[in-house]
């Protein structure tokens, strides 16, 4: 038997579809993870093909002695969330893996019409610093081993998420 | 981690006394298990340096330190790899952890805790919590492939941290009626 999320989706997650989808979808990533970048089209495809049966949470796991950006990435998804803007600062992260350093963060944070100056006086004092790290432990703590680590209606799942289609057929399976 | 562990004969389960060992953990640094009683030890077996998985492994735990560090527990990698290779491994992931080189005889350690692979020349997967005085609390053998994550690793030092709680209870509890001591009797 997998290991069990022990922390519930609730309104403090980020999370995209309908909340009754009879699918939920979490994912503990790192925005600097090469892995992670890989699942990032792949989920974005089962999303498209599961539609409404599927909600996808997004929480953070940085590994961060390997990925010396991944914090200040993670922080900045979770400024963005404030105004909003969650998924597109993720989409954003993702899809500029290999530039994540602060500058980089504040101009993503500029192009998806952030309030900057607000976006990184909270980067600077790390107002978020806590909220990854609590991700970070709920993480720790229902057996998350990497990243990218999915559970599918609360179970880790253990199985191949590299091919969408069998992905998602796997969460069917699974709901 | 799954529910269950894989079993192998051998394996030394709770209860029974952390088998002493003396092992380098760099080229001229030398550890001795029994000099660490008085904290809860980590021990974690793992295959080899450098390889995918156990990289995970071994990057994951280096991000659980503060964790373990509220329990007081020191964390300890073991592989058959020598020395000077865990040293450039743990430059590259930057661990903060020591790892010791079961290296000659090799895997003899690994051996003792009945988590030696003879068929493959390495070590198991597989981690052991040992109490302040050196007893094993809990043990788990993992799938070869499978990184075992931390969460096992905290279940056991919060179930420790409750034992030592109870057993300090009880010994306030003791000392604290005076039909107990023997200079009370009459």
């Amino acid at each position: 038997m997998s290991p069990r999320l022990r922390k519930a989706v609730d309104a403090d997650d980020h999370s995209t579809g309908p909340e009754d989808a009879p699918i939920t979808l979490v994912e503990y990533g790192d925005f600097e993870c090469p892995h992670c970048g890989r699942a990032y089209p792949i989920v974005k495809a089962v999303q498209d093909q599961l539609g409404n049966q599927l909600r996808f949470v997004f929480r953070n796991f940085p590994i961060s002695e390997s990925h010396p950006h991944a914090e200040n990435a993670a922080e900045a998804s979770e400024a963005a969330a404030v105004q909003d803007r969650y998924w597109q600062m993720h989409d954003m992260l993702f899809e500029n893996q290999n530039a994540l350093e602060d500058v980089d963060l504040v101009s993503y944070a500029e192009e998806i019409g952030l309030d900057v100056e607000r976006f990184e006086r909270e980067l600077e004092n790390g107002t978020y610093t806590n909220d990854v790290a609590e991700d970070f432990s709920t993480g720790v703590r229902s057996g998350v081993n990497g990243t990218p680590t999915f559970f599918v209606n609360g179970e880790r799942f253990d199985g191949d998420w590299t091919d969408p289609s069998v992905f998602a057929q796997s969460l069917l399976d699974a709901s | 981690m799954s529910e269950k562990g894989d079993s192998k004969p051998g394996f030394l389960e709770p209860g029974i006394v952390a088998p002493d060992f003396e092992l380098k953990s760099s080229p001229r640094e030398m550890i001795k298990l029994r000099d660490l009683r008085g904290k809860p030890v980590i021990l974690a077996f793992y295959p080899n340096d450098f390889s995918p998985v156990c990289g995970d492994q071994m990057a994951l735990y280096n991000e659980v330190l503060p964790e373990f560090k509220k329990y007081d527990a020191e964390l300890l990698g073991i592989s058959v790899d020598s020395a000077w290779c865990h040293g450039a491994y743990a430059k590259e992931k930057n661990l903060h952890f020591r790892l010791l080189a079961d290296f000659e005889p090799k895997g003899e350690v690994a051996r003792k805790y009945g988590a030696y692979r003879a068929q493959d020349g390495t070590e198991e997967r597989a981690l052991f919590v040992i109490d302040r005085d050196g007893v094993i609390h809990w043990s788990y053998l993992s799938p070869i492939d499978t990184n075992p994550g931390a969460d096992g690793i905290l279940d056991a030092l919060d179930s420790l941290r409750e034992k030592e709680q109870r057993e300090a209870d009880v010994s306030t509890a003791n000392a604290s009626r005076p039909d107990n001591t023997s200079e009370a009797r009459p």
